[in-house]
């Protein structure tokens, strides 16, 4: 569909799938939308590695929030939460790799046309590993995905967004990823 | 000895200071440059190398052939869709699939639109700046700008209070001190001949673009279904018409995108036109860059009118290959021939059985093997200087039938051109006679820019072209959008081999896939920037890059601005981040490049 502008709250996760811990942002967004379910006005995205593709997306948004992998220099699998103004400089100061540079051009973009989302959040994971092609999460990452959702609820809590458990499963047209993409679908076909 | 010649022509002299740039690229992971500067400044020496392996022939070898479009759509954060097409094109040639015509214009619809937002925002976003200075335009006339604007263009957003408005906009923003976007450029170099009014009527249009892309983008949400990432499927696409409202992509949706087309089409010759026409008549004297571009490219050719139909008569964009500069010649290109497209990997990070032969893609081995050359500083981890005489990239060297080739839009043009396409003709002729120039200006860095601008121009004109052909299509009754005749593996033959191919808006590209008992056997991509970026081969060739930047004078090795207008020419990613060193390895300046 085209973007519609009922939607005021945008949960995006960003980084590249196929690049282990980069992966993280993309994880954390499937594995939400897998436990729980959103009202209509909220979008849930996998940005992959888009750059001002996402524009579209951010710039007409109230409510913005990011999950990714960013070198905080913290120990590997450390949490942490960025608020509002601090979101774009944590983003371009130590670059991981580069749809960060990418995605805080977005968010300039965005403020350049004056359609910066009001309320910003950042959550993002230490990454232990990226030189791993075609690899996925390693442990200490994976393990970090249910605290990034918890912290992700007591935002949109904070926001008043609502969000209720499923009562049945996810169905696959309610994926935000290609299937095969899928996390344990995508680990199980690695070639060994 | 430091001075050699090329086996394709080119003088090189590595005597005299390097000079590393560092830019780290997403396509192909990260690009580094070294060029060698002799007393006058001038490079003499030049070295491409992608320093990060891009494994993603290894990734696929097992799965299924029909998911490898969504794997190869995350090869890189621009060209999502390229690969996508070109990776169901690949899987339906071998399996012989026939796909519908509504998929095929949808298809093509969805390619042109790329092209079109593509090219708007390499213009605008990453190459301009090259040109233009953000930090002049503050000091400009609105008034002089708007008498501008108004002699170029019949724009309507072009009243003094308008771009007086944006100035003022601009300001602010730049007194803030983030300026985004504009920081770490080269504002106030010598290299900007732009007057202070045209640089803010640029930079009002760097904001018009920036937010007119986003209307284009919605091309690709209507007919991919999801976002950022569309949907595709092997024999055709994966979306549905339903003309009446029923559910699928009703005429509400086809309407817009109707209307989409038509202010594409405006704000591309009101606006970029003029602005490249205008930009380009103050560097008319800038006449670096061209490298392989007057000797040989390349373009597959695309857009198929009919559906499976690859002939050269049935392509909007013809393809060939022109050699040694004779456009009286172009020549047929047979992406099977295991004899035309090879690549060595003599220079780069891989082996092969044999280092000196070159390999056909449907045979292509991908066996990484990083060592430095005895002549290279540094360490693996913390390269200073690369051995050009040794391997050198993970990048392989492409060759056609042993040519090192360029290829993008002014290889599209170029092959067009000398194909006789009236109407790629009469734009680069109108073109070069508005700015008086000769047809050998297009051999340049600026020759890329303007046929980039043209083509965008172009695709935004086939669009409506080809939704008129597609509403005719589905009005006469026919609304199928795939053949899935094919789709269970039991229907597969047990060893087959298949090639999809086209031009992506930065060059040719391939994707060859051998398909044994259902699987993916072996899966080789060569993408435009192994083309112009590929390292030398066994015959001593230099790719695009290499050739591109030889002979340019640098003001001044600390901000090669230079440099970077020729890469950014070739359009290597969208956004990418550059460190520039001295010779010692020192950090003297981290610029970014758009």
């Amino acid at each position: 569909m085209p973007v519609d502008s009922d939607v005021d709250t945008l949960i995006l996760g960003i980084g590249n799938i196929l690049w282990a811990d980069e992966g993280f942002g993309v994880r954390c967004v499937e594995a939400l939308n897998a436990r729980y379910e959103f009202d209509d006005h909220v979008r849930l995205m996998d940005g992959g590695t888009q750059g001002l593709f996402l524009l579209p997306w951010v710039s007409h948004v109230s409510r913005l929030l990011i999950f990714d992998a960013i070198d905080f220099g913290l120990k590997p699998g450390e949490l942490r939460v960025i608020l509002d103004d601090d979101v774009p400089q944590y983003m371009g100061a130590k670059k991981v790799s580069m749809h960060q540079t990418g995605f805080q051009e977005v968010l300039m973009s965005a403020r350049l046309l004056n359609e910066q989302p009001q309320q910003r959040a950042l959550i993002g994971v230490q990454p232990e590993q990226l030189d791993d092609y075609g690899g996925s999460l390693r442990d200490g990452t994976r393990q970090r995905i249910p605290e990034a959702l918890s912290r992700a609820c007591t935002l949109l809590d904070e926001w008043g967004v609502a969000y209720r458990e499923r009562a049945t499963p996810l169905d696959v047209l309610d994926l935000i990823g290609p299937g095969e993409l899928e996390m344990s679908t995508y680990e199980l076909g690695r070639p060994q | 000895m430091t001075e050699t010649v090329t086996a394709n022509g080119f003088k090189l002299d590595t005597s005299g200071q390097r000079v590393v740039v560092d830019p780290i690229c997403r396509i192909e992971g990260h690009l580094r440059i070294e060029v060698n500067l002799d007393d006058e400044q001038v490079i003499q020496n030049a070295v491409s190398t992608g320093n990060m392996w891009r494994g993603l022939e290894v990734i696929l070898k097992g799965r299924d052939p029909r998911d490898a479009w969504a794997f190869t759509e995350r090869i890189c954060g621009v060209c999502t869709g390229v690969h996508a097409l070109t990776s169901v094109r690949a899987v339906e040639d071998a399996l012989k699939i026939q796909i519908p015509a509504n998929a095929n214009h949808i298809r093509n619809l969805m390619m042109l639109a790329q092209y079109t937002q593509d090219h708007l925002v390499h213009f605008y976003h990453l190459h301009a700046l090259d040109w233009v200075d953000v930090v002049s335009a503050l000091k400009a006339d609105p008034k002089a700008t708007s008498e501008l604007q108004q002699s170029i263009s019949p724009w309507p957003k072009s009243s003094p209070g308008y771009f007086r408005d944006t100035q003022a906009r601009l300001k602010r923003f730049v007194e803030s001190g983030q300026l985004g976007p504009f920081s770490n450029a080269y504002w106030g170099s010598p290299a900007y001949k732009l007057p202070p009014e045209a640089n803010l009527m640029a930079v009002t249009h760097y904001l018009e673009a920036l937010d007119f892309q986003r209307e284009i983008v919605k091309i690709h949400t209507i007919f991919g279904g999801r976002n950022p990432h569309p949907n595709w499927v092997v024999g055709g696409m994966p979306c549905s018409f339903s003309l009446d409202g029923t559910g699928g992509i009703n005429m509400e949706w086809l309407n817009l995108v109707s209307s989409i087309i038509d202010r594409s089409i405006t704000f591309i010759d009101q606006v970029y036109i003029p602005d490249l026409k205008a930009i380009a008549s103050f560097y008319k004297d800038w006449g670096f860059g061209g490298g392989l571009s007057s000797q040989n490219l390349l373009s597959y050719g695309d857009f198929p009118i009919v559906a499976n139909d690859r002939s050269l008569e049935n392509m909007m964009m013809p393809g060939g290959a022109i050699i040694n500069g004779d456009l009286s010649k172009v020549h047929d290109v047979d992406v099977r021939d295991p004899e035309q497209i090879q690549e060595f990997v003599t220079h780069s990070w891989y082996e092969y059985p044999d280092e000196n032969k070159g390999l056909h893609p449907w045979d292509g081995i991908t066996e990484p093997h990083f060592e430095l050359g005895p002549n290279a500083k540094g360490s693996k981890t913390n390269i200073e200087q690369i051995d050009e005489n040794a391997k050198y990239s993970f990048i392989k060297a492409p060759r056609w039938r042993g040519h090192a080739m360029e290829v993008g839009p002014l290889a599209r043009y170029v092959v067009a051109y000398a194909r006789g396409n009236e109407e790629i003709k009469e734009q680069v002729d109108g073109l070069l006679h508005d700015l008086d120039l000769p047809l050998s200006a297009l051999f340049s860095t600026l020759g890329r820019t303007a046929a980039r601008g043209l083509e965008c121009s172009w695709a935004a004109h086939k669009m409506r072209t080809v939704f008129d052909s597609m509403m005719a299509n589905l009005k006469a009754g026919d609304t199928a959008t795939a053949n899935m005749d094919m789709w269970e593996p039991s229907s597969w033959p047990t060893d087959v081999k298949g090639v999809g191919y086209g031009e992506a808006p930065r060059g040719s590209l391939g994707h060859w896939i051998h398909i044994k008992d259902s699987k993916i056997e072996n899966y080789q991509a060569v993408v435009p920037t192994t083309w112009n970026a590929s390292p030398r081969d066994p015959a001593g060739n230099i790719g695009a890059y290499e050739a591109a930047l030889l002979g340019t004078p640098v003001a001044n090795a600390d901000q090669p601005l230079e440099i970077l207008r020729t890469i950014h020419s070739f359009d290597p990613c969208l956004a990418c981040s550059t460190h520039v060193m001295s010779p010692d390895g020192e950090e003297l300046a981290t610029v970014k490049v758009r």
